[in-house]
């Protein structure tokens, strides 16, 4: 009965139901089975109670994007669907306890699937199991075998005793059978196609992505406070310390944390710092102290909606401006902006290596949907080399600030060498003693800006998607990637392409010559106030001639940037 | 006596002449003389103020960095290569004012460095403003009417958090001073000491004369493992006593905390990427 090429199912319940559970189990089953999925969590700022909804795509094509098409709502208490009424359309189907199904619904037009969920879950063992009722269900509907779900389950549940493994299966068979019952008998399945190669791809969210791709920068020191979304990479960052050799330290504010990485990054560390915008307003003046040591540093910075706390859980691209000018005074620095993981891995590993090189911060900017989004993806090729510390040893006639022509100057740490290593907050003489001379202020001046044209060649150009001749062209960064990418391919137009930029600052000499040679110029931002567009106004002086901003808190949905495109004339 | 502490040049100071800092300064360099520190091994961590600036004034390698933020450089500093001596040395303003909760945290982490406060009770940088450690009634150009908080009590302070060491010294004392440095130096774990000094220009209340009339040492047969006995001792105000006031050896560094170490005792900047092991995670991340 269904006639898109991927089923979107919406599960939606209040805090503390499990529900995140419900999409790592539903996640794995479906990508171990051969099929391709997205998911993105959007939730509310609470531990109990309110609406959380996760959306699953699932596909025989790759699907990276989120859409506002809902194939099938699984509502798991009273309050679940009043948020999505807008999305639930005469074509979804409404699984659910009836005591959870808005009378609405009720019209005949809709096509609902009630069954006792409570009663089933109290049977099994307690509410708890509702999602596991849920994902033998979707199992059953999606062809799956139970003996293959029973194995997962005992995957996914390595830290539950033998009885609560025992109750998770005896829920899932539940489901199954519930599947073939209720559903099967009327006619609704999904029979998609699938590929044996999905089954060995990765399957990552945002924060594996950059936590991975620090690892490969050769990141062993992570200090943070907790914020969301950016918990979540100091969470890969706990898990995996004591493997990969990480000192990982929640500090006891923001500021202590970036401090922290500059001390490190001193003594020869590789340090982080994960933050969002908030954490990330407490460390700008330590931001402008990497700028006076010259200390490398890396920021990852995910977004969220602000002003002040703003809507703390949800999506915004709203900090770029900020990240851009955040700090006192005059220094150099570089933005990346991730859309896709394979890009959050590289980029991030790549700020590691351009921190260190050029003695610089980075900062990598993602956001809420980018961090808590999954998907698989066929691969990450680890670029080997790029860790080398750019440390030397010191000789006792060493000067921490010796000026040279490229402005980088040989970075020597305590410890190694017989060198003194004097960095300092204060303008600073070449061996880092506080200085007012104004000739050696302007020699420091000019050297650290003269890093920026050091790196000139680092710097990464826009990509294009899409045919190189167009007349109307996408402007797009960071997390917007996928979604853009997906709906210019659904569209198929062949006037139509998409720039998308990862490196924002510097920015890269060929943006104008690419954004200037399109008749039409779309700007498509997650923010009110076009912030790339004031950067390309800024650094490439383009004017773009539409701007479509969505700043409610949520990404943006396929089917809004289908619109954007097919309305172009 | 020379100190390979000293600079080969002449130094340009900052400071006023009678300024207690230089007194301080003076017993540092003793007391890493006498310790026979190596200079390549040692890094000292300031923060802004005019206590900040020692280190500039002594030949080693140091990190000064932000105003208040000194702590935490030097926890990370400590962590990242626990083989580094690490002293920090800033004011009242910058350690107890501007950075206290850097302060309180860093005594709860116990990481092994030594910090050094002068404590002069005026702020000397910003031209005579009231610190965290002034006493009430303590007029200045901004605290017209006097100072109204409560004078901040470091030692109190530590010996509630149960540090690992805390110590007192006054400046117009430079042997003593020393002597109390280098326990605080190899002390394992978290030491403070508390200098008092004069500030010549801004503090004509709390003077060389004043600290001398209103301290006084701590006998020998004080015992700074008695915690109790450290309370009484800390919360003493009407002569304050000098010395090492209390020692807890119970919690372990936060270095020896650290899981990178139980292994492998290299700094951190001698360690690589373990490509097979990111492999290995991504395989997982495939199952």
């Amino acid at each position: 009965m269904f006639n898109q090429k991927d089923i979107s199912i919406v599960l939606s319940g209040e805090a503390g139901q499990g529900i995140q559970t419900a999409e790592s189990l539903l996640l794995r089953l479906f990508k171990l089975s051969g099929l391709h999925v997205f998911s993105y969590s959007e939730f509310m700022s609470r531990i109990r109670g309110g609406n959380n909804s996760t959306e699953i795509r699932v596909s025989p094509e790759r699907v990276n994007s989120f859409c506002g098409r809902i194939d099938v709502f699984v509502s798991l208490h009273e309050g679940a669907m009043e948020r999505h009424y807008d999305r639930i359309s005469r074509n979804t189907v409404i699984i659910g306890d009836p005591a959870h199904i808005h009378d609405r619904f009720r019209d005949g037009d809709h096509t609902l699937v009630e069954f006792p969920l409570r009663e089933t879950a109290r049977l099994v063992g307690g509410p708890i199991y509702a999602n596991i009722i849920i994902a033998g269900i979707f199992a059953a509907l999606f062809a799956m075998d139970i003996s293959f779900v029973k194995e997962q389950l005992r995957r996914f549940f390595t830290k539950a005793t033998e009885e609560m493994l025992s109750k998770n299966i005896a829920a899932a068979e539940k489901g199954f059978s519930l599947g073939k019952d209720l559903f099967l008998a009327r006619g609704i399945e999904f029979k998609l196609s699938r590929a044996d190669q999905v089954k060995g791809e990765l399957l990552l969210n945002g924060a594996d992505a950059v936590g991975m791709g620090g690892l490969a920068g050769g990141c062993n020191f992570v200090s943070s406070y907790p914020m969301s979304p950016s918990t979540e990479v100091l969470v890969f960052f706990a898990q995996h310390g004591e493997e990969f050799g990480v000192v990982v330290e929640q500090a006891e504010d923001e500021i202590c944390a970036i401090n922290m990485a500059l001390g490190s990054w001193y003594a020869g560390g590789r340090a982080m710092v994960t933050t969002s915008g908030g954490g990330f307003a407490l460390m700008v003046e330590a931001l402008s102290l990497a700028g006076s040591h010259e200390s490398p540093l890396v920021i990852h910075l995910g977004q969220r909606p602000g002003p002040a706390t703003g809507l703390p859980t949800r999506t915004e691209q709203g900090d770029l401006l900020f990240a851009l000018f955040a700090g006192h005074g005059e220094f150099p620095r570089v933005i990346f902006a991730p859309g896709s993981f394979e890009e959050g891995f590289r980029l991030t590993q790549r700020a590691f290596y351009i921190a260190d090189k050029y003695q610089v911060p980075v900062i990598v900017l993602t956001d809420q949907y980018f961090i808590d989004s999954n998907y698989n993806l066929p691969d990450i090729e680890v670029e080997r080399g790029l860790e080398r510390n750019h440390i030397v040893k010191t000789s006792a006639d060493y000067l921490r600030y010796k000026l040279t022509g490229s402005g980088i100057s040989p970075r020597g740490i305590p410890g190694h060498g017989q060198g003194i290593v004097c960095a300092l907050s204060d303008e600073h003489t070449e061996g880092g003693f506080i200085t007012e001379d104004f000739s050696v202020r302007t020699s420091m001046v000019n050297k650290r800006w003269a890093k920026m044209a050091a790196m000139e060649h680092e710097i990464l150009p826009p990509r294009l998607y899409g045919p190189e001749n167009y007349r109307y062209l996408l402007i797009g960064w960071g997390s917007t990637l996928n979604v853009i990418r997906e709906a210019l391919a659904m569209c198929g137009r062949d006037d139509t392409a998409f720039l998308h930029f990862t490196q924002i600052y510097p920015l890269h000499k060929e943006a104008a010559p690419l954004v200037s040679k399109a008749g039409k110029k779309i700007l498509i931002e997650n923010n009110a106030t076009a912030q790339l567009g004031a950067v390309l106004k800024l650094y490439a002086g383009i004017d773009v001639d539409s701007k479509i901003l969505k700043y409610n808190g949520m990404p943006f949905m396929l089917e809004e940037i289908v619109e954007v495109i097919n309305k172009l004339s | 006596m020379s100190s390979q502490f000293d600079f080969e040049h002449p130094v340009d100071i900052a400071w006023c002449p009678g300024c207690g800092n230089y007194s301080i300064v003076e017993a540092i360099k003793k007391a890493f003389d006498e310790l026979a520190i190596s200079r390549e091994n040692l890094v000292m961590v300031s923060g802004i103020g005019q206590a900040a600036k020692a280190p500039h004034y002594i030949k080693v390698s140091f990190f000064d960095g932000l105003h208040g933020r000194s702590l935490p450089a030097a926890t990370a500093i400590k962590a990242s290569n626990p083989g580094l001596t690490v002293i920090v040395e800033s004011g009242d303003g910058c350690t107890y004012g501007e950075g206290g909760n850097h302060f309180l945290t860093a005594i709860r982490r116990n990481t092994d460095i030594t910090n050094i406060v002068h404590n002069n009770m005026v702020y000397g940088l910003t031209k005579g403003q009231a610190s965290p450690t002034s006493r009430r009634g303590f007029k200045t150009p901004v605290q017209v009417a006097g100072v109204y908080l409560e004078p901040f009590n470091p030692i109190a302070v530590a010996v509630a958090l149960n540090a690992s060491f805390v110590a007192r010294a006054f400046s117009g004392d430079i042997d003593k001073t020393k002597d109390i440095i280098k326990k605080a130096v190899t002390h394992k774990g978290y030491a403070l000491i508390d200098v008092f000094q004069p500030c010549v220009s801004f503090n004509r209340i709390n003077t060389f004369k004043w600290y001398k009339e209103n301290s006084y040492y701590l006998d020998d047969s004080y015992d700074p493992y008695d915690r109790n006995e450290a309370f009484r001792k800390a919360v003493e105000t009407e002569k304050f006593p000098l010395g090492v006031i209390y020692i807890n050896k119970e919690n372990p560094t936060f270095e020896e905390n650290l899981s990178v170490y139980k292994q492998n005792k290299e700094p951190l900047f001698k360690r690589s990427v373990d490509y097979q092991k990111l492999e290995q995670l991504m395989e997982e991340k495939r199952k």
